[in-house]
């Protein structure tokens, strides 16, 4: 997809999130685990709350997920969003024990259940950005 | 040191309220301060401690045009629809602590006729994770954000979309009888669960209303508020309370519970009062959702058991636990909570007009913002 066609929101890059976004971009979902105590935490974040340590590592999420709620979204907040209408968004608990946001493809939405067993993919939206999604687990 | 009943809300005053309008933010700010200020029988340079809402005017404004000499006490309560009642505590600390007198709570906006929801929350400091990680899936507004706690609830507990459409033609039901509410016409269930879908579970009546317009409060010591124009309505008790992940709604352990959950116990016990004992409730109504999950975490009912209560009139004038007689913000106007105190006050004074709650005494108000921020007030009639 063309860079300069490209209308939603981006997020901002910065030296501590990155490997989460280069992650995403290698189809790899990358998550912060505490150097100290191996919390896992997410979104990325400076300090680990179970011990405030600073020191950080990256892990590979197994990408095995179960949906955890969900919304059917059929309203434009923003114009670059129309052409998708209607589109679902998941809440998923991820293996390792944090939670995922991201839309939904190749599901019907009305088959979702609490505990529904689904997969995190991969789409490529600009040169720099990739975003998570929810797949069937097959 | 106890600070039940060392405030009183002292004065009120709100614009008339519109969808369109070409006055700026600033000006419908002045004027319903101005109006509070006045009511309270004070005068503008009286004032002495300022919270504005977070968005819109800023203490300096009020310093430049009330010529205030010397104000003493600014803060803000960045915690979007929770904000004005968050500030009643945040003056109670302000006046009890010595710093001033008089506190002016006030909010200015054009929500309709200015930015909308979709590109307003994007700039706002609280939202930042959200807009790095999940705005660009497609998450933007309140209304996808919350869905997801609401079919959590759904699913889990058995709420339905007919228990929400109780709360949403209950409290039209109310604005129809407020001349100052930009809703006029009824509202049925049917419309209701016909009306276009927003993000599922929400509908259309399920949402709250973009207005234009200004509320304010003006917060005074009670032996001063004695002395004013109006019967003082005392605080009784106040408080704030954040949910867990406050950042983020999708990391929240339990996406069913709000920060108000941590805050009504601490507030009912500081008032010494009890569930049975209010009279009258102004409920955030950002969602109608959002109004069912604080009832049961402020403890009206149990966890899970909201829908139910909100059935059989309980939630109506002359229900066991009235709520929003204004038409709150899903029928009178959104003024982030601003005109739930000022309905409140009204309440307690009994001068609420049609909607007014015989004999009403005792009254609780709530705020809700952000992604789960909670606040609260339990007022009584001087």
């Amino acid at each position: 997809m063309m860079t300069e066609t490209y209308t939603k929101p981006l997020p901002e890059i910065n030296s501590e999130n990155k490997p989460y976004w280069d992650g995403l971009s290698e189809s790899r979902l990358m998550l912060q685990r505490c150097a100290e105590c191996g919390k896992i935490r997410h979104y990325p974040r400076p300090v680990c709350d179970a011990c405030w340590s600073m020191k950080v590592e990256w892990v590979q999420a197994s990408g095995l997920a179960t949906i955890h709620s969900w919304t059917i979204c059929h309203h434009p907040f923003l114009p670059a969003f129309k052409a998708d209408l209607p589109y679902a968004l998941a809440t998923v608990d991820l293996e390792e024990e944090v939670r995922l946001n991201a839309q939904l493809r190749g599901i019907d939405p009305t088959t979702l259940r609490i505990g529904m067993p689904v997969r995190i993919g991969f789409e490529h939206v600009t040169d720099a950005i990739s975003l998570p999604v929810i797949v069937s687990p097959t | 040191m106890s600070l039940r009943e060392k405030v009183a809300v002292s004065g009120i005053g709100e614009t008339e309220y519109m969808r369109g309008t070409d006055r700026t933010a600033l000006s419908l700010q002045m004027e319903a301060s101005l109006s509070a200020i006045a009511d309270a029988g004070l005068s503008p340079r009286d004032i002495d401690g300022i919270i504005p809402y977070g968005l819109g005017a800023v203490a300096e404004d009020f310093i430049t045009n009330f010529g205030i000499a010397d104000l003493r006490f600014s803060a803000t309560t960045p915690m979007g629809g929770a904000s004005a009642v968050a500030s009643i505590q945040a003056a109670m600390a302000a006046i009890n602590s010595g710093l001033c007198n008089h506190v002016l709570l006030s909010l200015g906006r054009t929500g309709y006729s200015g930015g909308r929801i979709g590109t307003r929350v994007a700039q706002m400091p609280q939202f930042r994770i959200q807009a790095d990680y999940e705005m660009p899936l497609g998450a933007i507004a309140p209304a996808q954000l919350y869905a997801a706690m609401a079919r959590r609830h759904m699913e889990v507990y058995g709420t339905t979309s007919r228990h929400l459409a109780e709360i949403a033609v209950t409290t039209r039901r109310h604005a129809l009888m407020n001349r100052n509410a930009t809703m006029t016409r009824p509202l049925t269930v049917e419309d209701h669960q016909t009306s276009r879908m927003i993000s599922d579970p929400f509908r259309l009546y399920d949402c709250s209303l973009e207005s234009d317009g200004a509320a304010a409060v003006v917060i005074s010591r009670s032996d001063m508020a004695r002395d004013l124009a109006r019967r003082p309505i005392y605080i009784m008790a106040a408080g704030e309370g954040h949910p867990d992940s406050p950042s983020t709604i999708t990391q929240r352990p339990d996406l069913t519970r709000l920060g108000i959950a941590k805050c009504a116990p601490r507030v009912f016990a500081q008032a010494g009062i009890t569930h049975a004992d209010i009279d009258v409730a102004e409920i955030y109504d950002c969602f109608t959702y959002i109004v069912l999950c604080q009832l049961e975490d402020l403890g009206f009912c149990k966890k899970g058991e909201g829908g139910p209560f909100v059935m059989d009139g309980n939630i109506g004038l002359s229900g066991k636990l009235p709520i929003n007689t204004h038409g709150g913000l899903l029928s009178q106007a959104h003024m982030a909570g601003m005109n739930h105190i000022v309905e409140l006050t009204r309440q307690l004074r009994g001068e609420a007009g049609a909607a007014q709650i015989r004999g009403a005494e005792i009254g609780l108000v709530t705020g809700f913002g952000d992604m789960g921020d909670g606040a609260m007030a339990i007022m009584r009639r001087g």
